[in-house]
Formats: C-alpha cells, structure tokens, sequence
C-alpha cells in the first residue's frame, strides 16, 4: 500500500492538462516503475499523484507527414524494441532500450517516463541525444517542441512548464537524423542484466557513398555528466574522416575533452574515463561496420 | 481520507470487480482482495520478479503497478496456470521434473514469465531464453535447472507444433 | 534402492502451483503492523525520542522505544544451549538498544492498524543522538583509542584464539626456503534470501506464538524466552515453508520483539515484514575476513610452515560470533599439513551491521585467502598449481584428533582428477595463459575443506517421530528443517528405505515445525540435515519397525526376525512370502476392541560424530582487460559428501552454492559511506546479486565414497558448493592475466586498478595529468 495523498486519473491528453492544471503539487506517473519506487522509499510519501497510464492514445510508435518517426510517450520499452518502424529505422534505439532493467520493467517503463524524470543513466537517453530527437510537449497553450539537449536542464530537472499544464506526448526522431544512418549502443554495466548504467554510450554515423569516409557522426552518453551528453570534439574528428584505426582512436580520445564524469561510490572518475575511451572506439567501430563501412 | 475505486478486470479467466483502495499496488489485490497468495513479495520495487503476474499477455512486476491500472485487463496468476482440477501446465510439470525448484519462493514469478516466453510460441536462443528470464533473482537454484525446465518446454511445444 | 534415486521433491506440486504457505500466507487479517525505526547514525547514545507527532498519527496504535524496553541482554545465535556457561554467546543486546551501535540498529517501533500509518509513524519520530566516533575496519577498532563497542571487551576483540603446530619460529630457518606473503581480504556480503525475513506473534490462552521465517523453531524458542522474560514452556514457533535462509534465518532476528510487541497490545496479533533494505542491513551479514598468510615453501613444492592472522569483522553485536572465524583458522592447517603451523584469529566488534552464519560458515574466507595463497606459492616454486596442491593435500587416513574426523579416503585427489578430467584442465592450462590481446583466457583450480554438523563443539541431537498410518504409509517428523534444500525429500527417501516401504511417496513429512508439537531438533545448519536426521531417523525406523513386526507376530505367530519389511509388506525372510501388507497390520491393530494400537516410534540420537566433506572447483574465465570485466565461462565443481540420497538434489545444492559464490567473487559487496558508515547499496539493484546473465552453465560431479560413520552413506553438501568457487575464479584470472588479486569481489573497479597497477591498461592521459 503505498503512501499517497489522492490519485487523480487522467482520462485524455487534454484531462491530464486540465489536473495538472487543478493540482500543481501532484507529480505525474506514467509506468511508475520510478514514482512509486520513490514513494515507497518515502521521498514522495504522501503526495498527490496524476495517473497518465491509462492514457492509450499516447501510445505506439508511427511516421508522421514531415516522415519523423514519432514514439508516444507512453510507449513501454519492450513495445519500442519490438515495434517495426523502430527495427528499419532506428533499431540502436530499439537495443538501447532493450537493455533497460529487466524484461518486467521494460514492460512497465516508458520512454516518456524514462526522459522526463531527467536522470543521466536513463538507458533511452543517449541514443535519443545521438540521434537528435525532438521532445513534444503539450500544454494548455498547445503543443510545444524542443531539441533533447534543452529538454534536459539539469540532474533530475526538465523543461515541461507544469503552470501551463504540459506533459510530454511525443518524442521524435527527425528524418534528417535517422536516414541512411547506423548506429551501436553500449551499456557498461557491473552485471549483465537488471543494471543501471555505470555510463551508457551511443554512436551513430553515415557513411559516404563510397563508404570510405564518415559524413556525419554522433555520439552521446549517459552517466558522464549530470545530464546526458553529447561528445562534439569527437564528432568534430569523426566528420569527414576515413575510416582508419588512427581515426577511431584519435575519435575515442577526444571525448575526455566533452564528456565529465564524477567521482562516487558506483564509479570512479578515472575508471568511468578510462570505460568512456573504449566504449567511444567499440561503439563507433560497430557503427560503421553496420553502415557497411570498414576499418582500415 | 481514504479513496476507493472498482477495479473492474478479468483475472485467471473469471470477470471480477472490487472496491480498492488506490493505494494498493497490484500485488496488495491480488493478495488482499483475491487471495492469490502464489504473488509473492521480495523487494517491493520491481528488482527481483517475485510478485511477477502477467498483464493482457505480458509480464510485470505486480508490485509497482497500481491496483487501478488492472481496470478493464486481463490477468494471470501462477493459480490460473493450472487446469480445473488442479492439473499441472507442460511448464510446471517441467519445473517439477527438472529440480527448478527449491524454496519455491521465486517459483510462480519465474513460471509467469517462463508461460509468456511460451506462449510466443517462438524459438529463442539460449542466450535470448537467458535474457528473457533475466528479470527474476533466484538464490537457491544457480539458474540452471530453470534454464533446463523452460529450454525443455520450448523445444517440446516446438515439435508438438510441428507435428 | 529407494535412497540414491533422482526422486522429485515432495513439496514440488504445492510449490509449482503457488499453493505453499510462507509465513506471509498465514497472517491473520487483523495483524497489526510493527515498522522499526533504525537509528540513521553508526555510534551514538539515544538521548530521547519525541514520539508526539507519530502518536498522533491516525491508525497508530502504540510507540515503543529503547527506553520502554525490559532490561534482559540475549544472544542471537542460533546455537545449541550449552548446560555449560562458559560456552553460551555472547548477550550483547536488548529488544531496541539505547547505544546504537550501527547505522540500522533498532531504536524505536510503532504499531499501526495499517501499514501505511505505520511507517508514517516511524517517519515522524524524532530521536535525539549523541553522536559517537565509529569505526568500520576490524585492525582499526582494534587499535587503542578506537571507539569502544561494548563493555568488557577491550580494543572491541570479542575473542581471540590461537592454533599452534610445530615451531614455526624455528622451521623458517630452513635454508632455502621461499616467502610467499599475502593479504587476502573478503567482503561483507549478504544472503539475500528471496523472502525477505518475517514474522507475526499473537497471545494464545495467555502464551505467546510466533509464526516466524526461520531455520532453527527450537533454538528461537529458547531465545524468545530469554528475551521477554518468560518461562521457555510460554512460547511456540512455529515454522512454516520458508523462502530460503542460508544462514541468515539461523540467528534470532525479529522473533524475540514481535514477540514482546504483542504483549504491549493485550495479546492482539502483530506483524514484522522486513523490506528488502532492512533484511540487507538489519538481518545479518557474511564476516568480512582479512587474512594475512605467509607460506614457507621449499623447492621441491612442498611446505615447511606457515604462519596465518586473520581479523573478522562482526559487525555491530556477537551473534555467532567467533565460531566463524576459528572455522577458518583451524580449517586451513588441515587442508595443507605442514610441520609448523602458527595461526592467530580474531574477532573484532565494528559499527558495521552483525555478521552472522552464511552459507560455508567462514570457510569461503578462508578458503579464498588459502587457495590464493596456495596458486602463488606454485607460482613462486614454478610447479603447476594441480601438482603442487597434490603434493601438499591433506593425504588419506590424515585424522583430526579434536573432531574425531579421519580422511578415510584419498577424496582430494580423486576429486581434483575428476574435475581436471572432465574440463580437460591440463590441456587448458598449457593452452591459456598465452593470450597477449585484449580477450585473456584462464584456467584455475581451488579446493575446500568442510565437515558436517557442529560435534564437538556443541550439542548435535536430532529426534524423530514416526506414526504408521492406517493405510500403510508413514507420518515423519523432527526438527530438521525444510528450508528449501530439499530435506523433507531426502528424509522420506531415508525413511522409506529405512522401515522398508515401497516408495518414499509412503512417507509423509510434516514438513512446519511447531515447537509444542515437533520431536525437539536445533534446526537447518552447519549442513548437518541429511547427516544428523539420518541418525535419529534410523534408529526411530527400527524401532517403529520392532514394533510393527511385533505386532505381526502375534497375527501371523512368525518369530519376529524371521520377518522383515519390504515394499510395504510383512515378508518371511526366508521365502520372501508375503504374509500381510502394512495397511492390513496397521488396520488390524487399531481396530482390535481388545488390544487396540496406535503403532508409533519416537526417539532422540545424540551424533558424537562428525565428517569431512571435500571437493574442489575448475572455473574457467575470460577477462576483456580494456573492458575490466573478468566473465566465468565453465564453472565446475567436485564433491565427495558420501553416497548421495538423491542426486537430482544433489546437484540443485551444488548449482545455488556455485551462483552465491561466483557473485561472491565477482561482483558482491555490501558498501558504506566511510565518512557515515551508512550502507550505500541495500536494495537488489544496487548489491550485485548474479542474474540469469551472469553465469555460465553450473556443472557439478560427484565421488560418492560412503561416510563410515553415517547410517545413510552421507555427509555435508549444503555450504560446501559455496566455498571454493570464488579463489577458482580469482587463480584463474591469475593465469589469464598473470595478475594475482588478493581483495574480493574481483568486479570491474578492482580489475581496473590491478590490471593499471600490473601495467596492463595504461591511461596515457592521466601520465599528462599527472605532468
């Protein structure tokens, strides 16, 4: 039984505005697999909560007109690795995801819940940096979209204004960022499943027509900072590069100059840095050779 | 002040409803409200699969999903596993036959899942079969003769598929 | 034969349909909840507890704390009473303790109608600390001017003891002889049962029950008793299935305070449920052992001396105490006999959580800094670790004059042979070893040494109980408990073969103990089930057996010992004739208006035994050295527990030790905040318990040389599985890395040190930072 104040259920997206409209004090629970996770442990005891899950409309994944593939937020994880738009398109996110926790909590979790509660070791969050996903918002005013990096402000903030009601409905992946475009995801963990990231990292790249050098590179990491972060140094040596091993490790060096991890009693600076390095050079060298690229 | 809900779903193959509490998690009615004591409770917080039932066809852990969300859904307990006349599935059989079983406490959340993986009908490898059941911590057994009793029904239901 | 078949288990149906009741299934609806308030602070004294706000809360019933407790220190142990007073534990703490003396130590309870009230309540006390220095290291709460725990042990040593052989002073003198030194330093860890511990207490006719998720129903009795301050006939435990305990569940946890708290709300049923955090925390936990070896070697391979200290951490209070640690030191010189043998062992009070009994006792401890220390000793001689442990391996007929146990067979080295066969280890080991890239295989051996039960140093008794029911089977009970082992399984195939049923599907085991019910036994321990039940169950079979055939007698006017039972038949020995069938003798007798009979046997056998029960581990591992992660590849382990009562069984045991081990090597390890002493990592996310991924398939063999002094053949195979999987996997990392890691658990921050530290990874960015 847990600790809560009064449950409010929201029927419809536009019900859920109007209660968080009504009770600014609630929190949101989508899955819950972290809400009430929290509330049991007594940080949240004894709050109000807004009920999203039974909200079916918010599920599923599609391609809208502009051809961004556009995953509800609600969307559970296991439905997002499953999903075949996922698998042509963006299967990385798909594997990312497949990762999170367990098979139970990937049926529960929900890429919306997984984002919006702003934690750096959220296993969808680096792959949907890398790939340069869009956030949906809606609100009281209408629907409001921002790039994922300005989504996170910092450790456990995001920006969804709750005085205009909004909760997130979508998030996005733009035409632009996932066509003709491969990837690999790697989760450093310290057991092989039922983890949290100790650091998570995502690559992806488009290779030239010729497949000798990269066009466009990605890459992103959960866990080496406060919030998800992208490494723009690397990319910088990636870009326009051939595909050699000097250039991949060149690539996987440069990231100690993006990426920020901290000393804790999970990880140590030194070993997290030392993990980033060769999670960057394994991701990458998996990236290209999906993208039917090879290393020379 | 106390708020209640009718909870309105079909569980084990019978349509129930009862007045809950919107404070119970799922594993509290099914316990409380259904006695079906074969959900267990050993962490409270999604880690170690005890409390594992299975929702419209998939497994979750009944200890972080609330009592209102089971509005309108289909649930399967280990209890609705078993035949009018307390037969036993293939898959319990195989526990039983296998040794997968020691305290028993991991048992039922292990068999919900273990029937979910079955009922896809699909052939896994032995790695995917190890992934699937990874979302349930067992002390007693080491895992390997659960492997053997789900691995053993799979490939048994595969051939009667064939035949 | 129905002993040594591969028998399903007895309870396998209830269990596979969900129907067992644990003792949560059995709580009545009107339980009220008692949730504890643990203090939030390593060292303190308890200055006051403002209990107003929680009072006030609706549903709470009543607040009780440290200062409202009765004043009657007991120990928690799950030992045998001794008659002797000098060989009781240590009493070393009260139902809620004013000294706090680790961070979770219970300070305070509120009683509620309902859970949520309940916690609500413990969250709105307000308790006043004086706060304390702590220590968290067992060599630094050793050191004067450490924070002192408890009175009357000075430098916190709650004992130390001493094993000396030989002259070692005069024996390293030896010239020629090799120093191989180490430190070898192993983890708190903790059971991490799946049933978390529980409990309800309720008042009957003015006695007290407890319905509690235990190992050890008349041993919690006694403890109970001493700590209310009743007289011991006033309590019953009663112990239904419970969802596994390996140790944890062999102490007095909340027992003996359930019990209290129903008698401070006129009787009325109350709960204790431990949240998984609480069952890390404020349960108890595996001794973390520093041991400290060094070997003299000379250069034939063969040892001249060694000298062993080790420090245990007990944590918080004495539980079991030094028992633990002496296992260890007085294990190590018999496994490798050598002329000189100087071994020092303490047990050390820390602000740590209690340590108590864990699966293997402390004799994964020591065989994890024995057999390290063993592979570098063949390392430093050049010998390949097999041979050298041959050379040096306890022989055959080596006896132990305190235990009484004798090696009556060459049980080492038929195991270490088997096992080398079965992995094709020579192969392996010329073949691995070699790896110069990044992906480094290993092959690595370790052996373990146990015996069974606890003879002599405590008490070892087992009663039995047996009714002939009126269709021919059998009703069997003792205080043996079923614990998720699979006892009830093995006693119904002892006793079937005993009496000489036709299956052991004629034996019903009454598998809850109920203290006011069930022959007196001390419980699951010390893997003396098996062994020691079979004493007791023997003994009643025959005698039960007398009286059946008996009564035959004077049906059938055969002699007695011209008869015999078989297949659940009154057979003439000399023909095999079938006079009668037990259900007709068992009818018969009953129903007899002039001399009616209930046939029934019960008796106690003392065991003035023990036995060895060895083995030994191959573990194979791959270590991706960037990656610093070390993966078990095969993992097989070799026992020699006697003649196996049903091998099906058997193996299951051998297969949940190897996964308990294989995180103890790898990744298990319960954290604290150095500067707090909080524990960091008491939930199943955080504490790295091995899933489904992280192990190989189990495998395990067996030599099955039957145990003289057992009726059965048998002997302990319940912890010996858990004790030499970890140095296995850590000597075979040895030789995939050449990097010997002296600390558990052996997890991806270790591997990232030793493997920096031994050159293998090398940051080039840090020579920079350093710069």
């Amino acid at each position: 039984m847990y600790d809560m104040k009064a449950l409010y259920e929201a029927e419809s997206v536009q019900h859920a505005i109007q209660l968080r409209l009504e009770h600014p004090e609630a929190q949101i629970i989508a899955g819950g697999s972290d809400v009430l996770v929290q509330m049991r442990e007594g940080k949240r005891a004894g709050k109000e909560l807004i009920s999203i899950y039974m909200i079916d409309a918010m599920r599923g994944v599609s391609i809208d007109e502009d051809e961004n593939i556009r995953i509800g937020s609600l969307t559970s994880f296991s439905h997002i690795t499953r999903d075949p738009i996922i698998q042509k398109y963006i299967n990385v996110l798909g594997e990312a995801v497949d990762q999170v926790g367990s098979p139970q909590i990937r049926n529960i979790g929900t890429i919306g819940g997984n984002t919006c509660n702003g934690v750096t070791s959220a296993d969808s969050a680096s792959t949907l940096h890398a790939w340069e996903a869009i956030v949906e918002l809606t609100g009281v005013n209408g629907v409001r979209r921002l790039p994922i990096k300005d989504f996170y402000i910092k450790a456990g903030v995001v920006d969804i204004r709750a005085d205009e009601g909004e909760i997130q409905t979508a998030i996005l992946i733009p035409k632009v960022s996932y066509e003709n475009t491969f990837g690999h995801y790697i989760k450093y963990g310290m057991r092989n499943a039922m983890e949290i990231a100790s650091l998570g990292c995502s690559v992806n790249v488009r290779l030239s027509d010729d497949k000798q050098t990269i066009d466009r590179c990605r890459i992103a990491y959960g866990v080496a900072g406060p919030v998800p972060m992208r490494a723009p140094s690397a990319e910088a040596v990636a870009n326009g590069s051939a595909l050699t091993e000097d250039m991949v490790n060149e690539f996987s060096l440069a990231v100690l100059s993006d990426i920020n991890p901290r000393d804790s009693w999970r990880a140590s600076k030194a070993f997290r840095q030392h993990i980033a390095v060769e999670m960057a050079k394994r991701a990458l060298i998996e990236s290209i050779h999906r993208a039917g690229g090879e290393i020379k | 002040m106390s708020q209640y809900k009718v909870v309105h779903c079909n569980i084990n193959g019978k349509d129930v409803e009862r007045m809950v509490d919107v404070r119970a998690s799922l594993t509290d009615m099914l316990r409380n409200e259904y006695h079906l004591t074969s959900v267990k409770k050993g962490c409270e917080v999604g880690e170690c699969g005890a409390c594992n039932v299975l929702i419209n066809g998939e497994a979750f852990n009944s200890c972080i999903y609330l009592a209102v969300w089971a509005e309108g859904k289909t649930i399967l307990t280990l209890e609705g596993l078993e035949g009018p006349n307390g037969e036993l599935s293939d898959i319990q059989q195989a526990f039983i036959d296998e040794t997968a079983i020691q305290c028993g406490f991991c048992t039922p959340g292990f068999i919900m899942t273990a029937a979910e993986i079955l009922n896809s009908g699909k052939e896994y490898s032995d790695e995917e079969l190890r992934k699937l059941l990874s979302g349930h911590l067992c002390r007693c057994t080491g895992y390997e003769n659960i492997f053997r009793a789900v691995k053993k029904t799979m490939l048994k239901r595969l051939e009667a598929a064939k035949a | 034969m129905i002993v040594g078949q591969r028998e399903p288990r007895v309870d396998g149906y209830d269990k596979a349909t969900g129907r067992t009741k644990y003792y949560e299934d059995r709580m009545p609806a009107n339980a009220l909840y008692v949730r504890i308030k643990h203090a939030e602070k390593a060292h303190a004294i308890v200055r006051s507890i403002d209990i107003s706000a929680a009072a006030a809360i609706p549903g709470v019933v009543k607040v009780l704390t440290c200062f409202d407790v009765p004043n009657l220190p007991f120990a928690t142990a799950g030992h045998p009473w001794s008659m002797d007073p000098g060989h009781r534990d240590t009493a070393d703490r009260l139902l809620l303790n004013r000294h706090v003396r680790y961070w979770g130590d219970d300070v305070a309870v509120v009683i509620a109608e309902n859970e949520v009230a309940a916690n609500q309540g413990v969250r709105a006390l307000k308790v006043d600390y004086e706060e304390l220095p702590f220590v968290l290291d067992a060599q630094e709460a050793m050191k004067d001017g450490a924070p002192q725990l408890h009175d009357g042990f000075p430098n916190n040593i709650l004992k130390h003891t001493q094993n000396i052989k030989g002259d070692y002073q005069e024996a390293i003198k030896e010239p020629g002889l090799i120093k191989v030194e180490g430190w070898y330093d192993t983890p708190t860890v903790q059971h991490a049962h799946i049933e978390n511990f529980g409990c309800f207490a309720y008042m009957e006719n003015g006695r007290i029950v407890v319905v509690a998720s235990t190992q050890i129903p008349h041993i919690i009795r006694r403890i109970v008793a001493q700590a209310v301050g009743r007289p011991w006939g006033d309590i019953e435990i009663i112990k239904p299935y419970i969802g596994g305990g390996f140790g944890n569940k062999q102490d007095a946890l909340y027992e003996p305070l359930c019990a209290w708290c129903t008698t401070q709300v006129g009787g009325r049923p109350v709960r204790i449920d431990c949240s998984r955090e609480e069952t890390f925390v404020s349960n108890r936990v595996r001794h973390a052992i520093r041991y400290h070896i060094i070997s003299w070697v000379r250069k034939d391979g063969t040892i001249a001396a060694r000298k062993v200290d080790l420090y245990s951490n007990q944590g918080a209070y004495a539980s079991h105490g030094h028992s633990i640690a002496a296992k260890g030191l007085n294990a190590i010189p018999q496994k490798y006999p050598c002329p000189a043998y100087e071994g020092n062992a303490w047990t050390v009070y820390t602000n740590r959580p209690a340590a108590g009994a864990m699966r293997g006792y402390g004799m994964p401890q020591a065989n994890y800094a024995d057999e390290a220390n063993i592979d570098d000793c063949a390392k430093a001689v050049g010998i390949d670790p097999w041979e050298f442990r041959k050379l040096n391996i306890m022989p055959k007929g080596f006896h132990d004059p305190f235990s009484g146990n004798t090696n009556y067979y060459d049980t080492y080295r038929e195991c270490m042979a088997k096992g080398a066969e079965i992995m094709d280890y020579e192969r392996k080991r010329k073949e691995y070893g070699h790896d110069t890239g990044n992906i480094r295989r290993g092959i690595g051996l370790a052996t373990f040494w146990y015996n069974t039960a606890v003879y002599p140093i405590s008490l070892e008794t087992s009663s039995n109980r047996m009714q002939l029911n009126l269709d021919g089977t059998v009703t069997m009970q003792c205080g043996e408990t079923e614990i998720g082992q699979g006892a009830d399984t093995a006693y119904a195939q002892m006793t079937a073969e005993a009496i000489g049923l036709k299956s052991y599907k004629d034996v019903h085991v009454i598998s809850c103990q109920d203290t006011d019910i069930t022959p007196t036994g001390t419980g699951a321990y010390a893997s003396r089930q098996t062994y020691v039940a079979g004493f007791s169950i023997r003994q009643t079979a025959d005698l039960l057996k007398e009286k059946i055939l008996k009564r035959a007698q004077s049906l059938t006017r055969q002699m007695p010992y011209n008869m015999d039972i078989v297949d659940g038949n009154i057979i003439r020995r000399e023909d095999k004739m079938v006079l009668m069938s037990l259900q007709e003798l068992a009818m018969t007798a009953q129903y007899d208006t002039v001399n009616s009979e209930h046939i029934t046997a019960e008796s106690t056998y003392t065991i003035r035994n023990n036995a060895y029960s060895f083995g030994c581990t191959f573990a194979e591992v791959e270590v991706d050295i960037a990656m610093c992660k070390a993966q078990v590849t095969r993992i097989l382990n070799v026992h020699d527990c006697g003649k196996l009562i049903n091998p099906a069984l058997a193996e299951a045991q051998v297969h949940g030790g190897q996964s308990m081990a294989i995180g103890y090597g790898l990744s298990e390890q319960l954290i604290f905040d150095e500067k707090t002493g909080k524990p960091l990592n008491n939930n199943l996310l955080d504490y790295k318990l091995s899933t489904f991924m992280d192990h190989p398939r189990l495998e395990a063999a067996f030599i099955e040389n039957p145990e003289p002094t057992s009726p059965f053949g048998t002997k302990s195979l319940g912890e010996p599985p858990a004790c030499s999987p970890a140095p296995a996997i850590r000597n075979a990392i040895l030789h995939a890395t050449g990097v010997a890691i002296d600390r558990l658990p052996i997890n991806p921050h270790v591997l990232f040190a030793e493997l920096s530290k031994a050159g293998l990874i090398h940051d080039s960015w840090l020579d920079k930072e350093e710069k």
